[in-house]
């Protein structure tokens, strides 16, 4: 997309802006985005410095390695202590902080092998060139990553490359966002549905939230005007009264999703509960190997467990990625927590929440 | 790690394709469509495997919508 494009067409863009607030007549919009690349898009973009004050966004558990539980880092820093085994992670984890501050990072300074790769696909380059040892990939992130993990898996099977192993951290949205919805304390008024997670799920599963919580909830892509029109059609179906999900991003995401993607993971994974930081065991919102997979499931071949690991002392990383605290308002934001040197998660990623109004927001104070 | 970017398909090989954009080459996975690209398409690439090929008379007609009669009327 070229800055000539028309999904960032300065007028139009402002166009969609006059006719939220039309739409709005006055009342609040508190809309919440699950998505890392929206919560990014929003500040990058401007549109969430543009967006009229009646208009407020919440970032919510969005970014995989934000909800990646303390307990999951714990278990793969310990693996990483390990001899014989090589961890295949991408980037976003190398800096994580897991129980009293430890790192992927700190473990390579402590002589620990840790390859960082682009694609899951890449790690298998890893194993090869590593037969003597087992090749572990952590296998984070939301169903848009869970079949390119599948599909490397399916190949590592095919070639009998037995070093190759994958701890299955993967998290599901829809079962998240139930129980969001469910929280008594929740005042989520519309949702900006996950692009790509979208491209792989289709619009289906979230129809039935849609209509239990009467949420009126959009599935969006990341240009400008995607954004605003995003909000604009919250906006409406609150207006109208008609909460119901609609795909505002067909250029990529059909309604029915991509259905060889979903045959690969339901091939290789089975659905399971999974932990999630903040919010605690969410059930069915994970994926655990299937039994013809288990000879490349890394906690069954090393014999590896979770166990209950504390949060990290001070951090409210879990209320921000439940929508109840805004980053800035954390004791730790920008004081003893920040993107050089950060406490919890969300000031990790590039994609956390509060990484992003570290950079973004801190700009217009 | 989400990024998900769309890239131009110039060469096929199996399960593997050439992408580019804006003079960035990759090499992708086509493990996960079910139908396979055309050289000359886009597709939108997240961890090195193809999701999706992006469909640019979907992105024209949203836009359509917007730019013309603004009809939102939820069904």
């Amino acid at each position: 997309m070229s800055s000539s494009d028309p999904l960032r067409d300065p007028a139009l863009c402002r166009e969609v802006l006059g006719r939220i607030e039309e739409a709005l007549q006055g009342r609040s919009l508190r809309f919440m985005e699950v998505c890392g690349t929206h919560t990014v898009a929003l500040f990058r973009s401007g549109v969430h410095s543009l967006l009229p004050s009646q208009v407020v966004h919440l970032t919510g558990p969005g970014c995989p390695v934000c909800v990646t539980h303390e307990s999951e880092v714990a278990a793969y820093l310990e693996l990483a202590g390990r001899d014989g085994v090589v961890i295949a992670t991408f980037g976003d984890l190398m800096r994580v902080p897991g129980p009293g501050g430890a790192s992927l990072k700190q473990a390579v300074a402590e002589g620990a092998r840790v390859e960082v790769v682009y694609s899951p696909f890449d790690a298998l380059a890893v194993a090869k060139a590593n037969p003597g040892d087992k090749v572990v990939f952590l296998g984070i992130g939301f169903e848009t990553t869970a079949p390119t993990v599948a599909a490397t898996l399916r190949v590592a099977k095919a070639e009998g490359l037995s070093n190759f192993l994958v701890m299955p951290f993967h998290k599901l949205v829809p079962p998240a966002l139930d129980v969001l919805l469910a929280d008594p304390e929740m005042s989520v008024e519309g949702f900006m549905l996950p692009g790509h997670v979208s491209a792989i799920i289709g619009t289906a599963p979230y129809a039935p939230l849609a209509e239990k919580y009467r949420i009126p909830s959009v599935v969006a892509g990341f240009e400008p005007l995607d954004l605003l029109q995003a909000i604009l059609l919250m906006a409406e179906m609150k207006r109208q009264d008609k909460p119901r999900v609609v795909n505002n991003y067909k250029r990529v995401v059909s309604d029915e999703g991509n259905p060889t993607a979903r045959a690969i993971v339901e091939e290789v994974y089975r659905p399971c509960d999974a932990l999630w930081r903040g919010i605690g065991s969410i059930p069915g919102s994970g994926l655990a190997m299937a039994d013809a997979y288990k000879a490349h499931d890394a906690f069954e071949v090393l014999g590896v467990e979770l166990r209950e690991s504390p949060p990290l002392p001070g951090c409210r990383c879990g209320e921000v990625l439940k929508g109840k605290m805004p980053p800035d308002k954390c004791p730790l934001f920008a004081k003893a927590c920040t993107p050089a040197n950060p406490v919890g998660p969300c000031m990790v990623s590039t994609e956390g929440s509060c990484a992003a109004y570290f950079k973004y927001q801190l700009d217009l104070a | 790690m989400c990024l998900a970017v769309p890239m131009e398909v110039k060469h096929i090989e199996g399960e593997v394709a050439d992408v580019e954009i804006g003079g960035v080459r990759k090499q992708i996975r086509l493990d996960l469509m079910g139908d396979k690209p055309q050289v000359g398409e886009f597709v939108i690439i997240h961890a090195g495997f193809a999701i999706r090929v992006l469909n640019r008379e979907e992105a024209m007609e949203t836009i359509k919508i917007f730019q013309e009669g603004w009809n939102l009327e939820l069904v």
